[in-house]
């Protein structure tokens, strides 16, 4: 790991995102799986839980919203979760989900190294509520992404918000609140949980 | 609330927050967390430079304003946003309405926004059929209990666990426990519903990019960003004084606002978007996109060489999160939308006179919020500044009329104050011969000791500290004996005794003038001098005190006309030391600013005189534990610090460190007497520091200081000991 990106590492974690690491694009994939498959399945904050259907009833079915990866990307997380079986896997359509969806996977497209922050467009309304509505945000961030702080980055973040349509979100750890007599809590509207997985390859 | 509280109202008010335990331990717990965590937060970074850059971010902002809302909206409107100007609050809610109405929106999510609150923006819409549901915890908390934000962070502080879960309870029509856990997620899913129904979501902004067009909005739960993405219209409500030029230097203001509010690197999120973002369920395939650009006085302000800075502001918080009479009252009392310092004052401006008023009064002029200030706001004299405005507009009360009569006419003044030591002969207290008695008390044959009651005119309420009598014989005629005369010496000085010290405890100078001699000083007491004027300035009587402040200038220029015949002005009181050094010379910038300028450099408070320019010897003593009580003039008012701790140990006696040494010890001279109550509790929390360290004296650098904590430790019988520096050092 370079240094930057133990130094964003560990700012990451101290508000409670959990780093991975990963030598290949793919097996960042495997791992995103993985801790899907480890999650207690989602229950619908909302009466109707969206079109979901379990194939063979036994197992428990999960949602995977992945809006904003490319086609490589994409064929091969298809891939691993048919073998892995009940993943529901979800690229559009994530707004018939209000009741919330397992978990979402993105791409980030820069971490910020002194407060441990990704920063994602997400003008697409699908890696929008793919990293709203999941229980589990796992974002994927090539190391070389990685900048030291948001002042040294100005530029980039200028030239992204100069779009027409432009959202673009800064997301440290998970969504959190301490409006009860200053204790912190998590998860009271976003993603319960943070994973980020730092990519090696290029 | 009614519409226009009396003071006395107000003051009942306070009464009952002071005796909310709840609020009382939560507001305690809060301040001292808050100091570690903000402490931490900004670990390793240069604090005062960050500030400065904000200040100067925002204040160059506030200049081009007009410039900058023009780029903002060309650029908006060019992307396809809805850019409309509001100039004032009803203006704002109208337009609000008429896009609900435009839109066929009838529910509304909204994230916390305090430019909402200050418009009163939800009871406008639902007078007008609209449901509009808070999504912020905090915020939705408070709505449902018809109750407004006691925190612009964080708004329901205030509440307990417990009563969140009875309101929760009532909401749901299911029992739930009090786990604050659980809670949340009862929220998370009612909240979530609220989020799918909605037509409209509104928000406000932390910053508008005039460069990009683009809104950045900061929270930690997320809830702006579900409200500016699953419903079809988004209306942003945005004060002008929240552009800036650059996407640069809204990062930089970001680098400061959650540290400063609750200690955070950062929020979990910072949204930001140019819009109009994608939504699908538009027929458009674009969310409809509106930002109200909120003026409602702020051009006012801007325009306001005094005030403009005022919009320097980035609502982070901080100034109500180390306020001591916010932290024994709690927001409700101590800001009418906006709380905090920073509330006193917008309130007069935003929403008028009458809720102003009351609450103006309501700062002991501890400088505590200065300090921590993200927008570098020099807030407590703002504060003085709009309580002068209100008394100039209303007409001046009595009482404080005559103070500035007195204050203006030496002889008069010190007239008066020889007389009251006539007056307070029936109310002295003869029957403690331990503070009577000469050569006890404080150990000097000129303590009087303490006044047996107060006379009539002072309610019950004023009881909470023994008041000290007027001395028989003022430090002014006392001097010509006291002086010696030294041939070579050392350092010329002026002495400047200010009035407390002057008339009720001589025996702090008489002290210092025991150390002047044996260091060989040559004292000089120009007996023109008056009061520093500092008390005028806190009754709201500016011009008072600019005339005493140019009767002090005179005065203390013992060479003629300039200051050249000393080395130093050296006084014994911290806030005379502070207003001299930094009230005086704004008050008198029209009038004599480089006499003025001349006499601040010549100033010292006497422990910086004694430790850092005489160099004192230690010397051997009898080793007592020693607390010392910071005077807020002394620490924030002239950044001194470790002068008079290393005074302590010089003396021969211990210092033991006490919790909280910097925090006001609720004198504030006026404040202790219209706010009795809060002051008492401020004093009693600072006593009980002081016992917790087992100290056997309490050592500090102000008369008033003194006054407080001697007459409080009288008062509820504590085991302590409290004197001056001066005394400590030259018994």
């Amino acid at each position: 790991m370079t240094d930057l990106a133990a130094v964003f590492a560990q700012n990451a974690s101290l508000v409670s995102a959990v780093v991975h690491q990963a030598a290949t694009r793919d097996q960042a994939f495997d791992g995103a799986v993985d801790i899907l498959l480890a999650k207690t399945p989602l229950v619908s904050l909302m009466p109707d839980p969206g079109p979901v259907s379990a194939d063979s009833g036994e197992t428990p079915v999960r949602t995977l919203a992945a809006p904003n990866l490319g086609t490589t990307d994409l064929q091969y997380l298809s891939q691993v979760c048919d073998t892995a079986g009940n993943i529901h896997l979800l690229q559009n359509g994530t707004r018939q989900f209000p009741g919330g969806i397992d978990m979402g996977v993105t791409w980030a497209d820069y971490g910020i190294a002194d407060t441990g922050t990704l920063v994602i467009a997400s003008d697409s309304e699908e890696t929008r509520l793919a990293t709203m509505l999941c229980e589990v945000h796992v974002a994927l961030l090539k190391v070389s992404d990685i900048r030291p702080a948001a002042d040294s980055m100005a530029e980039e973040l200028a030239a992204m918000t100069d779009r027409t349509g432009s959202y673009t979100a800064f997301i440290t750890g998970a969504s959190r609140t301490a409006d009860i007599e200053r204790v912190l809590a998590i998860g009271v509207h976003g993603p319960l949980e943070l994973h980020i997985i730092l990519v090696e390859e290029e | 609330m009614p519409k226009t509280e009396t003071f006395r109202s107000y003051k009942h008010r306070l009464d009952t927050a002071l005796d909310n335990r709840f609020l009382r331990r939560a507001m305690d717990n809060f301040a001292v967390a808050y100091r570690t965590s903000r402490q931490n937060a900004f670990a390793g970074m240069d604090v005062d430079e960050l500030v400065q850059q904000v200040a100067d971010v925002k204040a160059g902002a506030i200049r081009n304003n007009a410039a900058l809302l023009q780029q903002f909206t060309a650029k908006a409107r060019a992307h396809g946003i809805h850019v409309h100007v509001a100039d004032t609050a009803e203006d704002a809610n109208r337009i609000i309405e008429e896009i609900a109405q435009k839109t066929g929106s009838k529910r509304i999510v909204k994230s916390k926004s305090m430019t909402a609150e200050e418009i009163h923006l939800n009871p406008w819409l639902e007078t007008r059929g609209l449901a509009v549901t808070e999504t912020d915890l905090g915020e939705w908390i408070v709505q449902l209990r018809k109750e407004g934000p006691s925190h612009m962070v964080m708004p329901a502080i205030h509440l307990s666990r417990f009563q969140v879960a009875d309101l929760f309870t009532d909401v749901t029509g299911t029992d739930q426990d009090p786990e604050i856990e659980r809670l949340v997620k009862v929220a998370r899913q009612a909240l979530r519903e609220k989020f799918v129904e909605a037509d409209m979501g509104i928000t406000g902004a932390n910053y508008a990019v005039a460069d990009t067009g683009t809104l950045g909005i900061a929270t930690n739960e997320g809830n702006a960003r579900l409200v500016t993405t699953l419903p079809k219209v988004h209306v942003a409500l945005v004060g002008i004084d929240k552009l800036v030029p650059t996407i640069a230097d809204a990062l930089t203001i970001n680098r400061i606002l959650p540290k400063n509010a609750t200690g955070q690197a950062i929020t979990s999120y910072v949204t930001w978007i140019t819009g109009p973002s994608e939504c699908k369920t538009a027929e458009t395939g674009q969310r409809e996109m509106h930002i109200v650009f909120l003026d409602n006085g702020r051009s006012r302000i801007a325009a306001d060489p005094e005030f403009s800075q005022v919009l320097q502001c980035v609502r982070c918080g901080a100034c109500a999160n180390v306020c001591p009479v916010y932290r024994m009252v709690g927001g409700h009392q101590m800001g009418h939308i906006y709380i905090g310092a920073i509330g006193l004052i917008t309130t007069y401006f935003f929403h008028g006179l009458e809720n102003a008023k009351n609450l103006v009064k309501n700062c002991t002029n501890c400088g505590a919020c200065k300090a921590v200030c993200a927008g570098g706001i020099d807030l407590p004299h703002l504060i003085k500044q709009v309580h002068a405005r209100i008394q100039d507009e209303t007409g001046h009360p009595l009482q404080s009329l005559m103070l500035a009569k007195v204050l203006k006419n030496r002889k008069l003044f010190h007239r008066l104050l020889r007389t009251a030591w006539l007056a307070q002969q029936p109310v002295l207290d003869r029957s403690d011969q331990a503070r009577t008695m000469p050569g006890s008390g404080s150990g000097q044959p000129s303590d009087t000791g303490f006044l047996r009651h107060l006379p009539m005119i002072f309610s019950s309420d004023h009881n909470f500290r023994r008041l000290p009598a007027i001395a028989r014989v003022p430090f002014r005629d006392r001097f010509a004996d006291l002086n010696q005369p030294v041939d070579t010496p050392r350092f010329t000085i002026a002495l400047f005794s200010g009035c407390v010290q002057d008339f009720v405890y001589p025996e702090h100078l008489e002290a210092a003038m025991r150390g002047f001699a044996r260091y060989n000083i040559q004292v000089l007491f120009p007996m023109n001098q008056s009061c520093c004027g500092l008390p005028a300035v806190s009754m709201g009587e500016t011009a008072a005190a600019r005339d005493v402040a140019l009767q002090n200038l005179d005065a203390m220029a013992v060479n003629g006309n300039n200051y050249d015949g000393v080395d130093y002005i050296v006084t014994l009181c911290a806030s005379c030391a502070s207003h001299l050094t930094h009230g005086v010379p704004k008050l008198v910038k029209e009038y004599a600013p480089e006499k003025a300028a001349a006499f601040a450099k010549k100033v010292v408070p006497f422990s910086v005189f004694m430790n850092d320019i005489l160099g004192l010897d230690p010397v051997p003593g009898a080793g007592r534990k020693t607390a010392f009580h910071s005077p807020c003039h002394l620490c924030r008012g002239l950044d001194v610090h470790q002068s008079p701790r290393h005074l302590i140990e010089k003396s021969g006696n211990r210092y033991v460190p006490t919790e909280e040494e910097e925090t006001c010890c609720g004198f504030g001279g006026s404040f202790s007497t219209t706010f009795p109550a809060v002051s008492r509790e401020i004093l009693t929390r600072k006593l009980d520091d002081v016992a917790a360290s087992n100290a056997d004296l309490l050592v500090t650098e102000c008369p008033g200081c003194v006054l407080q904590l001697k007459g409080g430790a009288a008062q509820q019988g504590r085991n302590i000991t409290v004197c001056h520096i001066a005394e400590l050092l030259f018994p």
